[in-house]
């Protein structure tokens, strides 16, 4: 049964994901990528990891999504715009991608399986995974979070800045 | 196997409910809120349809399930259809874990079944906001694919909104999950039994979330589109706004999702600030009178009653406040109402790191 529910969120990320930068209309890519993103957050909860998988849909699918909408409806391209150049890049980082997979299965499922197959069988499940990545977050992960923030507010700073430039200019 | 099939007979039954409840009070808001706007004017409202004008939502309902689907030329037909469906089924979807009533847990044939709500997930409220983040899609998609430019300035003015006020309506309810400590609407609520001084609004858990409430109230009005907020669908800008070019079960659902949103909004209020199905005294008269087990009427009765006072709140701004211009929106989201859900944040957090528990 498990496996049944992973094959159908995996196969369906795959196709979802493969359509977002197939299809011609960046709005019919866009809501492509909604479906892969609840996908993914299914994923999480089969993983029992309930509050990434709501954290997904309400960062990615609510807000950033959006964005991406609002700005290709205000632009309001059309299907025939392509941005299709990146065929040497993309077929370079795709081999590269595939040779590891090969080579990860020709090396045996001996080594994989040690590192992959023993997830740490939650005891800190027990309080509710909202409580343990809290905690995870400001104690074992403190500095990758601190830095992390400090990149959101490079981000936030650049962007006022970035909007300001033209009045500041126009008071010299 | 059996117990499979026992659970998924009660969880039906359930949200069969539940939906009956939702859809029938949509109706019913429908027919109250001309109503309340006509004597709030001095005007009768809706009196032909049935006695005293009774039966106009199902006149109204008949009316828009007989009327032409029209869908515009150049509109994009998949995405006119699917956008009424991408924003009702968020709007219906968030009532899953709202708890009604007393937390009881009844075994029926070796099932534990919550009678009162129909699933006590353990991050309730980020359900609610990621879902209701997910209805600004309907929107947009619907503003998008209409092909028309009124529904694209319409679908786009909602988007900002929607983005600029889901922001306040997250930072005013963490005051609560602070105090509370809990993700989960049946526990936020079951920590504010015993009267009215234990609700969350007037101070319990140790910090008043008035301030928290009124931003949430605010940006609630905003989120559902209503007047004051109303701006995508401005009727004197925009014809209709985002559904201009929608007619017959499709303008239908639209006009469900945005009634929905009301009392979901309201429910996410009573249960947030207002104790839940808690009643202001202490105890529940049923249990004095020696009658425990009927207990739950009065705890639904009062659940009932919040929810309808936050409804005919809606509809009283409604009839007060002129619209908001676009940029005064903005300012008033962004500099107004952030701030202050900030600062209640901090200042909660320092109550609740010095008197944890109190």
């Amino acid at each position: 049964m498990g496996t049944i529910v992973f094959f159908y969120f995996a196969s369906v990320i795959v196709v979802t994901a493969a359509l977002v930068v197939a299809l011609r209309s960046p709005v019919f890519s866009a809501l492509a990528l909604l479906v892969m993103f609840f996908h993914v957050a299914g994923l999480f909860v089969t993983l029992h990891a309930e509050f990434l998988a709501v954290i997904q849909i309400l960062v990615y699918a609510g807000a950033i999504l959006v964005l991406y909408l609002f700005v290709v409806m205000l632009l309001n391209l059309k299907g025939e715009v392509h941005f299709h150049h990146q065929l040497t890049v993309g077929l370079f980082l795709g081999c590269m991608v595939f040779a590891e997979a090969v080579l990860l299965v020709l090396k045996g499922e001996s080594s994989l399986q040690a590192s992959l197959s023993t997830p740490k069988e939650p005891a800190q499940l027990m309080q509710g995974n909202t409580e343990s990545i809290g905690e995870l977050l400001y104690s074992t992960y403190l500095f990758p979070f601190e830095i992390a923030s400090l990149i959101l507010l490079v981000a936030m700073v650049g962007a006022v800045i970035l909007t300001k430039k033209g009045i500041l200019e126009a008071k010299g | 196997m059996e117990t499979v099939l026992i659970r998924l007979g009660l969880t039906l039954s359930q949200i069969v409910v539940v939906m009956v409840a939702v859809l029938l009070t949509v109706a019913a808001l429908t027919l109250l809120e001309r109503k309340v706007l006509g004597w709030m004017q001095d005007r009768m409202g809706p009196m032909e349809v049935g006695p005293y004008g009774i039966l106009q939502p199902v006149a109204d309902g008949l009316k828009l399930f007989f009327k032409e689907d029209i869908i515009p030329a150049g509109a994009n037909k998949f995405m006119f259809s699917m956008a009424p469906v991408l924003s009702l089924v968020p709007a219906l979807i968030g009532f899953a874990v709202i708890p009604f009533g007393p937390d009881w847990t009844v075994d029926v044939g070796g099932v534990n079944f919550k009678p009162f709500v129909i699933t006590d997930i353990n991050i309730g409220v980020l359900y609610i906001l990621a879902f209701a983040s997910i209805g600004a899609y309907g929107i947009i998609l619907g503003g998008w694919s209409s092909n028309s430019k009124y529904s694209l300035l319409g679908g786009l003015r909602s988007a900002a909104q929607l983005i600029s006020y889901e922001l306040n309506v997250g930072l005013s309810i963490v005051g609560v999950l602070l105090l509370s400590s809990s993700l989960s609407l049946v526990t936020i609520t079951n920590a504010q039994a015993g009267g009215f001084w234990n609700w969350y609004f007037f101070g319990g858990g140790g910090f008043p979330q008035a301030l928290a409430f009124i931003v949430f109230i605010i940006s609630a009005v905003a989120e559902t589109n209503r007047t004051p907020f109303d701006l995508p669908e401005a009727e004197s800008e925009l014809v209709a706004g985002f559904f201009t070019e929608y007619s017959g079960m499709r303008f239908a659902f639209f006009f469900l999702a945005e009634y929905g949103n009301m009392i979901l909004v309201s429910c996410v209020a009573t249960v947030l600030f207002f104790g839940g199905w808690h009643p202001p005294y202490p105890g529940t008269l049923m249990e004095y009178i020696g009658m425990g087990h009927l207990l739950w009427i009065e705890g639904i009765m009062w659940f009932v009653l919040k929810v309808a006072f936050f409804l005919f709140f809606f509809f009283w701004i409604r009839a007060t406040l002129p619209r908001l211009r676009y940029d005064q929106l903005m300012r008033f989201g962004w500099k107004v109402l952030l701030p202050i859900a900030l600062a209640n944040i901090v200042v909660t957090s320092i109550v609740a790191f010095l008197f944890p528990g109190s």
